[in-house]
């Protein structure tokens, strides 16, 4: 049943140019909403603070997914459906629909978006890892102009983001994979859909004269922000295949989490399934 | 600051006008505003389904959705798949197959299911299941809703 709603205003921009000079003339004054399937959330609850609110859903600069000869741009405003329905993200990026496809079930991933996922900050995210894993780019986007941030140096801590105040994410910048790549993605939650995850690895590899040529492994669930596992790739960068040392990538991996206990998982669990997430990955990098 | 704004959208084929809070749940609109209370609320943070409708052609949780993104909307809810009092295949297979136990759930069943057989005329049970995995029911261990959408695939959900 409704509960009490506060009084609270909402600016629909008709254009990105708009929605910028909100931000700008009353930075942290206005909240971003896009699919509002994390906001929503909490805003039911009656646990959200925030009063005004800057509606991005229309806003057709933020939307489409571009190919062209060595990347996949998207738009922050495509739904998770939006990229398990395109052709260009099966055929390069198998780990982004992975994501997207546990994400919640049919109707968040109709309304949830990429930039979204990105700029809520959970560290339980489903497409950060694969995001991180396939060395994606963000281009943030201010009346101030437009910068481009490596993703893995976007998330500064729980909740904290390489992000202005005036800031949006405006588009996801992938390189597409080339020559021999691997990719692996695997989500552990309580069951396959609509879950939160306990933790999440996702890899890209790339094999060159039967060693590790190339490697970014990505983190959910196991630390405040969605990480890189720097350690364990190093463990692994270079080596030949028929000698990678699965137990030395293990104990590097340790080095990489700092799970906690919480309602769905204790640290300890985190940690050794997280290993095994490695362990299950390397043994099929070894065999492809 | 703005206390209302007056929402227009289409719901199960008719046009409609409300005066809504701006941040009031589509789901509140439909069941309080426009007294459509065959779509039910649940968890009230889109985990179990049960207020699922067809938003623009996709399904959604109403719950989650504020109605000011709803403006100029086409919505059907449960109400919207029966036409002139006939049922649609899909809800005559889930009477047919005992698709529907306490019922609460069956509402935004019906809608996911009515989604999938629209993209999908021939689920396997697999997709069945992915199509309804956002939908919780606690009666009836599932088997008897997969049968009933699995009946009314290949016939189309609506006549």
């Amino acid at each position: 049943m409704r509960g009490h709603l506060p009084a609270c205003e909402i600016q629909v921009p008709a254009t990105l140019a708009d929605a910028l000079a909100t931000l700008a003339a009353e930075p942290r004054v206005w909240t971003p909403i896009a699919g509002g399937t994390d906001l929503m959330v909490v805003y039911n609850a009656g646990h959200l603070k925030a009063t005004r609110f800057l509606d991005l859903s229309r806003l057709s600069e933020l939307r489409g997914i571009v190919e062209d000869a060595t990347s996949l741009n998207f738009g922050s405003l495509a739904t998770f459906t939006d990229l398990r329905e395109c052709r260009a993200v099966h055929q390069h990026f198998p780990n982004l629909v992975k994501s997207a496809r546990v994400t919640g079930a049919l109707a968040i991933q109709n309304r949830g978006t990429l930039g979204g996922n990105i700029a809520n900050a959970s560290p339980a995210a489903d497409t950060p890892p694969s995001l991180l894993a396939y060395g994606a780019e963000l281009e943030l986007v201010s009346i101030r102009g437009r910068r481009r941030v490596p993703y893995d140096r976007f998330h500064l801590g729980y909740k904290q983001m390489d992000l202005q105040p005036d800031e949006l994410v405006a588009r996801i910048l992938v390189p597409k994979p080339v020559g021999r790549s691997f990719h692996y993605f695997r989500k552990v939650g309580t069951r396959q859909a609509q879950a939160i995850s306990k933790t999440c690895l996702a890899a890209y590899a790339r094999i060159e004269d039967g060693c590790v040529a190339e490697l970014r492994i990505g983190l959910g669930s196991v630390a405040p922000a969605p990480v890189r596992a720097r350690h364990a790739e190093a463990a692994v960068l270079g080596q030949p295949l028929a000698a990678l040392s699965i137990a030395a990538a293990r104990e590097a991996l340790l080095g990489d989490m700092s799970p906690i206990d919480d309602i769905r998982a204790t640290a300890h669990y985190r940690s050794v399934v997280t290993q095994n997430l490695l362990r299950q990955m390397l043994r099929e990098l070894v065999n492809t | 600051m703005a206390e209302h704004i007056t929402l227009a959208l289409t719901v199960n084929g008719q046009a409609c006008s409300v005066q809504v809070h701006p941040f009031a749940r589509l789901l509140d609109v439909l069941r309080e505003d426009l007294r459509l209370t065959g779509t039910k609320e649940g968890c009230g943070e889109g985990e179990c389904g049960v207020c699922t409708i067809l938003l623009d052609g996709r399904i959604v949780n109403s719950c989650l959705v504020p109605a000011v993104q709803a403006q100029g909307s086409v919505v059907v809810t449960v109400e919207g798949l029966a036409e002139d009092g006939r049922l649609s295949n899909l809800q005559d297979a889930f009477l047919t197959h005992n698709g529907a136990q306490c019922g609460f759930c069956t509402p935004g069943m019906l809608i996911a299911a009515t989604d999938l057989l629209n993209r999908c005329p021939h689920p396997g049970e697999g997709e069945v299941r992915e199509g309804l995995a956002g939908n919780l029911c606690r009666c009836t261990g599932y088997v008897k809703i997969v049968d009933a959408v699995q009946a009314a695939s290949g016939k189309g959900a609506t006549r």
